[in-house]
């Protein structure tokens, strides 16, 4: 007999740091990498409920938000390293909405207006 | 305390012990290096639970794309070799937050829970998994290709390089009318 409080256990504090990293970290890469361990905390739950019904269903679950997670990895770096370029910097506390690009990359403004209009 | 029981701790720990490292170090690659360590200790949890199929997944997806992905991105974004100073807010929300929702969600689970005892699953394999999701789950999962795809498409656009600015592609294009 197996107790499934252990797993669930670990799960939740997995979840709890995850939460400490992204509202701890500036860089947006770390704050991805704490991302990660949340969705793995929730994969370790859907899991572990499938030992309480003798079904599947959690596995598939959990397939699926691996899926999910590797999309979102995805367009989440090319938005950090598009952050990148246009600022020389992830640091996500520095990032303004509304401001201009940096002297560095002065050519970049209108070419991100261009792309809208291509795409 | 049965043999399962032990491990399912043992492994428990290391998964937590990882991703303390992933949240605290100074150094960014290292944080990726830990979150392998972390990654890798679900997947063997996974393999206790008896959900061998999601293991490997798990394995394959997250320690061999996702942590790689992340590490190009810690090297594209030219990040330091070595301690970085500037890489943490205060503490004191993040800590309270974190805290909270950890050691809150423990002790619910230990209330509902801390009494079950359930029979060591037997290994699945993927034949349950597949039977599941060409039955139950074939639109969730045709609709997640869809996804797929938009993401693909969207990383794509994304990370393309700039074209020249306005005025410059205009004066190319004008004498020439090549486009």
């Amino acid at each position: 007999m197996i107790r499934p409080v252990i797993p669930l256990v670990t799960a939740a504090l997995l979840f709890g740091i995850g939460a400490y990293g992204v509202l701890r970290r500036r860089n947006a890469v770390l704050v991805l990498m704490s991302v990660e361990l949340m969705l793995n905390a929730v994969n370790l739950i859907l899991v572990t409920g499938d030992t309480l019904r003798e079904r599947v269903t959690g596995q598939v679950f959990a397939l699926f938000v691996i899926v999910i997670a590797a999309a979102e990895v995805g367009v989440g770096l090319a938005l950090v390293l598009r952050l990148f370029r246009l600022r020389q910097d992830i640091n996500t506390d520095q990032v303004a909405l509304d401001d201009e690009p940096r002297a560095a990359a002065p050519s970049e403004e209108p070419a991100l207006a261009l792309d809208g209009e291509q795409a | 305390m049965t043999l399962q029981d032990v491990l399912l701790s043992v492994v428990g720990l290391v998964a937590v012990a990882g991703g303390l490292a992933v949240v605290t170090t100074k150094q960014l690659v290292r944080a990726g290096l830990w979150l392998v360590v972390a990654l890798g200790a679900v997947a063997v949890e996974f393999l206790l639970l008896g959900a061998e199929f999601a293991a490997w997944v798990q394995v394959l997806i997250y320690v061999g794309a996702v942590v790689v992905l992340l590490l190009f991105a810690v090297m594209l974004t030219r990040a330091p070799i070595g301690r970085s100073t500037d890489l943490d807010r205060p503490a004191l929300p993040a800590a309270l937050v974190g805290a909270a929702s950890g050691l809150g969600l423990s002790a619910l689970f230990i209330a509902v829970f801390g009494q079950f005892r359930v029979a060591p699953p037997a290994v699945g394999t993927a034949e349950r998994i597949g039977d599941a999701v060409f039955s139950d789950w074939v639109l969730p999962f045709e609709v997640l290709s869809i996804l797929l795809l938009a993401a693909l498409v969207g990383a794509i656009v994304l990370s393309r390089p700039s074209a020249p600015p306005a005025d410059a592609l205009a004066d190319a294009v004008a004498p020439g009318s090549s486009r």
